[in-house]
């Protein structure tokens, strides 16, 4: 029974996503929605705030520079997947061909392989960038990693010209990334030979997995002895030290793994939507990263998925339909303004408006995480990072 | 654990778990710890007494590494530990108790021990994730094992949030989770403050059978004079930083230095 309960909701969860492509196609021949590459963005935006969350949520740590592991991990799979590197050809169980049958030029790597890489260079970068941070806490931390958030979308913008060199191609970006696939299988599964733009089912599927087996190392991690060490160091970092904790490796650790996440998420997104440039990595997607993971319930897995969720179903969806709403009530009564306001350009305001009721009403998030919500109704409490700097 | 002491042995030649040498530190124009020297045999108890802001939690900070010292230099176990920091000597076998409770409030009883645990744990990140049979068993026994020293230190709530405990089982909770680090020099600071008579009691009994059952050296900062004269092998007095006194209970209980000290600041022990 306990089992059953345990086990039952996950279960049902899973088997909803995995049929997905089945009610979507069923959804487009009845009603003409078409939900497939929303549910994609959607997805990729669940792992990164899941690789947060681990950064905030289980170590207490508030960064407001998340989106430089994304960036880095798109940059990742523009470099070794594409045509950039003219200079150079490398292939290896790519899915990119030449027409001509003369060699690519480039670097071709097979995506799962930049994947791997991804996660590694972005884990590397997250303990890079974290070090400088470690001494920081609360109100500074947060101003440094905002402003390796600001640094890495820069460096990218005037990466073309580094002594001579094109690493980024400036703010035109890279474009015209390779797809993933299975180029060994047979014909009859083309669409999974090379993921194309018309059949997105196999990016779905590919996320999905991503996004599942993130979930199950969050899960796991939460409940070791590297997890408990997070909160220790969270609650009170002296005491922690004293019992023989590192705080410095036991911080490295988060930053490292979520950034590996966030590679992850950077790495695929870069394939999915085949141009990387740096613009699509602003200030702005740190912070809409932040807010699902405290919309949702800081520290909660659940309550993290559930904020990605809602907060990109309100932009991909009731953003657009609040417009439609507004303007056709405008021109029902005559008002200019309203009938022409693009509702969807003021995302942040309204983002910026929810973020500020969720903390005045229900600063725990939707769903949330046991401690953390005691953490935060308690007034005499140590007053660690996060509550600290959301309060302030 | 050598054996060349039996518990009482005072009078014999004993190994000393720590010895401390000039130990000073300065706080802007503050001289807290004045030249200090210090030693804590092996399997002893010894007491570190004065009058409020005489800088016994100062020297504490000193001995678990969370204040470096602005001189002076500590010997643990035969190794000079002066440049190492907290979680490294807590590694080492120094484990210590805070004057002003401070537990990992929103974890359970039984987690705050397991966290003490950490240093004595293996687990991986690999292990942790892939739930390997070597991590599963090294945590089931560590939760067992956290489950026994809960039961030794006479704490029921195992799962109830820390903050949520009375204040003496939180007290008995910080002694459980320094023991769980299985350290060989245990720094217990007041860890009878705010107790009653009966808790107390128990408390001073606890802490001898710390050193009986398992061989624990113990420095204690403690202003219920009653216990202090009870338990310990040895007493030192600081005040305004300095090392006053320091002999058997009762020698210092009768040296005129210390009484004036307490009398100075009008504090009756
Ligand atoms: N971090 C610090 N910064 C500045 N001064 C400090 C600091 N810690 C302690 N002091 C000062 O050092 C002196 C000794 O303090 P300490 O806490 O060691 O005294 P104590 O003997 O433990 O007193 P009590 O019996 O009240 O616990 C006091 O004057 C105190 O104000
Ligand atoms: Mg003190």
């Amino acid at each position: 029974m306990a089992l059953l309960r345990r086990y039952a909701l996950p279960v049902v969860l899973i088997v909803v996503a995995l049929l997905f492509p089945l009610w979507n196609s069923f959804l487009e021949e009845t009603v003409d929605v078409n939900l497939m590459y929303p549910v994609i963005v959607i997805t990729v935006y669940i792992m990164l705030a899941l690789g947060l969350n681990i950064v905030v949520g289980f170590a207490g740590l508030l960064d407001l520079g998340f989106v430089a592991f994304y960036a880095l991990g798109a940059y990742v799979v523009a470099w070794l997947a594409s045509g950039h590197f003219r200079q150079v050809s490398v292939a290896f169980g790519t899915t990119a061909t030449s027409i001509t049958g003369e060699e690519v030029p480039g670097i071709h790597l097979s995506f799962w392989l930049v994947l791997v890489l991804a996660g590694a260079f972005t884990a590397l970068c997250g303990v890079i960038i974290g070090a400088p941070t470690l001494r920081l806490r609360g109100d500074y931390l947060a101003i440094v990693t905002l402003g390796f958030g600001e640094i890495i979308p820069r460096f990218f913008q005037n990466g073309d010209d580094l002594g001579g060199f094109n690493l980024t191609n400036g703010t035109i970006g890279i474009k015209a990334i390779d797809s993933p696939g299975f180029p060994f299988l047979p014909d009859s599964l083309s669409a999974w030979q090379r993921f194309g733009t018309l059949e997105l089912y196999p990016w779905f599927y590919t996320i999905l997995v991503m996004v599942l087996v993130t979930i199950y190392v969050n899960v796991r991690l939460q409940d070791s002895r590297l997890g408990r060490a997070w909160i220790s160091v969270r609650e009170d970092e002296t005491a922690a030290a004293a019992m023989g904790i590192n705080p410095v490796t036991t911080k490295l650790w988060a930053y490292a793994l979520g950034a590996t996440f966030g590679g992850f998420a950077g790495a695929f997104y870069g394939a999915f939507i085949k141009n990387v440039f740096p613009t699509s990595f602003s200030f702005n997607v740190s912070i809409f990263i932040l807010l699902m993971v405290v919309l949702g319930g800081m520290g909660n897995i659940y309550g993290v998925i559930l904020g990605a969720i809602v907060l990109q179903g309100t932009n991909f969806f009731l953003l657009p339909q609040i417009k439609t709403w507004v303007n056709s009530i405008g021109e029902a009564v005559g008002n200019q303004a309203l009938a022409t306001v693009d509702i969807p350009k003021y995302s942040f305001f309204i983002f910026g408006i929810m973020l500020v009721l969720m903390m005045l009403f229900r600063p725990e998030g939707i769903i949330p995480n046991r401690q953390r919500a005691e953490e935060l109704h308690d007034e005499t409490g140590s007053g660690d990072a996060m509550g600290g700097a959301i309060r302030a | 654990m050598p054996e060349n002491a039996g518990p009482n042995g005072a009078g014999k030649a004993r190994n000393n778990i720590m010895e401390a040498r000039g130990i000073t530190k300065v706080f802007g124009g503050l001289v807290a710890v004045n030249r200090v020297d210090f030693d804590i045999p092996e399997r002893g108890i010894v007491s570190l007494i004065g009058p409020n802001g005489a800088g016994k939690t100062t020297f504490f900070n000193m001995v678990s590494g969370l204040y470096e010292p602005s001189a002076g230099s500590f010997v643990f176990a035969g190794r000079d530990v002066t440049r190492l920091g907290a979680h490294q000597r807590a590694q080492l076998g120094i484990g210590r108790t805070f004057q002003n409770i401070r537990l990992f409030g929103t974890m359970s009883a039984r987690d705050n021990v397991l966290s003490g645990m950490h240093t004595r744990l293996k687990g991986g990140i690999v292990g942790s994730i892939l739930r390997t049979p070597g991590t599963r068993r090294e945590e089931r026994e560590a939760r067992e094992r956290a489950g026994d020293l809960l039961d030794y230190v006479g704490i029921q709530g195992r799962e109830v949030f820390a903050k949520n405990l009375s204040y003496g089982d939180q007290r008995r909770l910080e002694i459980a989770r320094a023991l769980a680090s299985e350290p060989k020099l245990l720094l217990l600071d007041e860890p009878t403050a705010g107790m009653n008579p009966q808790e107390t009691a128990r408390l001073t009994d606890l802490i001898r059978r710390l050193r009986e059952e398992r061989g624990i050296s113990i420095l204690l900062i403690e202003h219920e004079m009653r216990v202090v004269m009870s338990i310990s092998d040895r007493v030192t007095v600081l005040d305004h930083g300095e090392k006053i006194s320091e002999g058997s209970p009762r020698e210092v209980r009768e040296d005129p230095k210390v009484i004036e000290a307490y009398l100075g600041t009008a504090k009756t022990g």
